[in-house]
């Protein structure tokens, strides 16, 4: 509303207006304020993560250190190094460099002014608290990389999600294209078995399925990680099928016109058509894959070479769990590609979970 | 001509689900009866040749088992904390994304859902440090206040807490889905409700709770099979042993220790069975029981 069509209205004057729209702002900022704050608690844990993994161990442990990665601080005064305190004096706390302690009274300087020589002060220099300055710590990463080969984790990992990513968007499309363009005896029934298979634990399927690959000799191999997904996968088939049977059947009946094979119409009139909602489903069975934790666990148990990095990290976490900085750092390193894919696609998952409705 | 297009189409349609049949059969049907002629068995994968029937045995073991009445226990004590705690963080995640008055709404939406798309092995080492008794945050934040925090990880009593705020990261989902049921409210409703005299509250309680409560039923069933499904950040935290003593032990730890750190997976194998009849009634109790927690007036 502008401010000539309100001077015509009764009863609101300007200030009235102005009074509507300051309540308006007030309203919104602080709404807004509170988002921030709550956002801010929500992610607190990253703060944390990062700021440990860029802490050198001595910091963690020291008390009074900051929370932020900080280097004990020192000043150089007539070439030698010398520890800056934090120093209670008649005009406040200062910030002096330790020259000589001894046990009732110390010598210091100040670092401000070196020039006017050195400070003659009274008490225990032990009870003073050392000063800090902002420094990052990048060795941990170059640690962690080297100690558990985390190129090799990274490979892995990305080579599982892959090749399983593309298993299941290739037989998945293919099955929901069956149940949702063509008409065969048993069809209801059989989709109704395959909601029930969405709903049932993998565990009562696991350990006899374990005994099969362990029979093949496939176990301490990629293959039962893999080889599952080429065969569909019943939650998928159903979130595609869902999409399929929304797409005009006028499309597929032009292109039979014109000759074309129920082969040849998937590919080029039904998978054009569904491009929002495969990104969708291959996204999200690309995190759950790079997410999966128990089956690398039972079937890579004891080969190293071929883990992925959820089963690396765990075993990475239990050898050094009294190394706070180190863990942190490896998190940061397994996380890094996963948050990236999503900033990078956060608008591919965001169109894929409002036409899926949910998600894995 | 018609019944040879039919069969046509039979033909064709068989030929594309093919790929799921074959593996329903392999991968779920089939070994869904094997599982159960395992769970009669004392299979040993160490030694596959060795194979015995043991009739019922293994199952006589579970009802008196004390690490199975355990890892139930354990289960359910999460539960009913972990479960209206992520429930009401979700609904109150989504009510303030929802809100007009929020500058930037998809900027927090995202940032919201996106510790869900961050691996749970990573996520529990985050929170393993977080929770830390002497250098984690959460702590530290309590002492600003002048609590002394708890060892959260340690205690037998912090743990489910604990673990229920590690949850409270992967809400993001079901934020996302009681948004939707949110932006499915009409908004006369809420207009009525002003008109009658409802402050605030009494419209979040007469309106909002009860038109939500078919998607907020949606996430429970969800997220109680999900705690019967919970191993990863247990078995990150202790490497698998369950500490502190046996408070982290879950159902499913319990059963991957039985098959895969003892080599009992005739046992292992019936533990299955048994998570299997628990889901199974769970869901159909819920079910059942629907119209006591959803206002079946809210269209879905």
């Amino acid at each position: 509303m502008t401010l000539a069509a309100a001077q015509q209205l009764p009863h609101i004057g300007l200030r009235g207006l102005l009074g509507r729209r300051l309540r308006k702002w007030t309203a919104i900022s602080s709404v807004t304020f509170l988002g921030l704050v709550v956002v801010s608690a929500y992610l607190m844990p990253l703060g944390y993560m990062a700021a440990t993994a860029l802490k050198d161990a001595a910091q963690m442990s020291e008390t009074g250190a900051p929370l932020y990665p900080a280097k004990p601080s020192t000043f150089t005064w007539q070439g030698q190094d010398y520890a800056v305190y934090n120093v209670p004096t008649a005009d406040g706390v200062r910030q002096w460099a330790l020259v000589d302690p001894r046990r009732e009274d110390a010598t210091f300087v100040d670092p401000a002014h070196p020039e006017s020589g050195t400070i003659e002060w009274q008490g225990r220099w032990r009870t003073l608290e050392q000063a800090w300055q902002f420094g990052l710590e990048l060795e941990n990463f170059v640690t962690v990389w080297n100690q558990i080969n985390f190129g090799r984790l990274l490979l892995n990992t990305f080579a599982i999600a892959m090749i399983s990513t593309l298993g299941t968007l290739l037989s998945s499309t293919v099955v929901a294209y069956g149940f949702s363009r063509f008409r065969f005896p048993g069809k209801n029934g059989l989709f109704l078995l395959l909601l029930a298979t969405i709903i049932l634990p993998f565990q009562i399927t696991l350990i006899p399925t374990f005994a099969v690959f362990l029979a093949l000799g496939w176990t301490g191999t990629w293959l039962p990680l893999l080889v599952p997904h080429f065969f569909a996968n019943a939650y998928n088939v159903f979130l595609l099928r869902q999409y399929f049977v929304t797409i005009p059947r006028e499309l597929d009946e032009a292109a039979m016109m014109d000759g074309a094979s129920p082969f040849r119409v998937l590919i080029s009139v039904i998978v054009p058509q569904s491009i929002p909602v495969l990104t969708a489903v291959g996204l999200f069975h690309f995190f759950f894959a790079w997410n999966d934790f128990f089956q690398p666990l039972i079937y890579l148990q004891g080969n190293i070479d071929l883990q992925p990095l959820s089963v690396g990290i765990a075993v990475f976490n239990a050898l050094y769990s009294q190394k706070p900085t180190l863990i942190q750092a490896a998190a940061v390193m397994s996380i890094v590609v996963p948050v990236a894919i999503f900033f990078f696609a956060q608008r591919a998952f965001m169109r894929g979970i409002v036409i899926t409705g949910v998600e894995k | 001509m018609m019944l040879t297009l039919a069969r046509r189409e039979s033909f064709w349609g068989f030929a594309f689900i093919a790929p799921w049949i074959l593996g329903a059969l392999v991968f779920t049907l089939l070994p869904m009866g094997a599982s159960f002629v395992i769970s009669l068995t004392n299979f040993d994968p160490r030694y596959p040749d060795a194979v015995q029937s043991v009739g019922f045995a293994n199952y006589q073991r579970m009802f008196s088992d004390p690490l199975v009445l355990q890892s139930l226990a354990v289960t359910v004590k999460f539960a009913a904390l972990m479960l209206p705690l992520t429930l009401g963080v979700s609904l109150g995640l989504a009510m303030l994304v929802n809100n007009p008055k929020l500058l930037g709404r998809n900027v927090f939406r995202t940032l919201f859902y996106m510790p869900t798309q961050i691996p749970i092995v990573a996520t529990t080492l985050i929170w393993q440090g977080v929770l830390n008794l002497h250098t984690g945050w959460v702590n530290y934040v309590l002492g600003a206040f002048g609590i002394a925090g708890p060892d959260w990880l340690n205690s037998t009593v912090w743990v489910y807490p604990g673990l229920s705020l590690i949850s409270v990261w992967g809400t993001g989902t079901m934020m996302l889905i009681a948004l939707a049921g949110l932006q499915s409210i009409p908004t006369e409703l809420y207009e009525a409700a002003r008109i009658d005299g409802a402050g605030k509250w009494a419209q979040f309680r007469n309106v909002t709770l009860p038109m939500v409560s078919p998607v907020f039923f949606y996430n429970l069933i969800i997220a109680l099979i999900g705690t019967f499904q919970y191993f990863t950040q247990a078995y990150v935290l202790t490497n698998g042993r369950g500490d502190p003593d046996n408070a982290t032990l879950f159902f499913n730890l319990n059963l991957y220790r039985e098959g895969w750190r003892y080599y009992d997976m005739g046992y292992a194998a019936t533990l299955a069975w048994l998570l299997f009849v628990i889901v199974l009634a769970l869901t159909v109790i819920l079910f059942r029981t629907r119209s006591r927690w959803v206002f079946e007036g809210a269209a879905r």
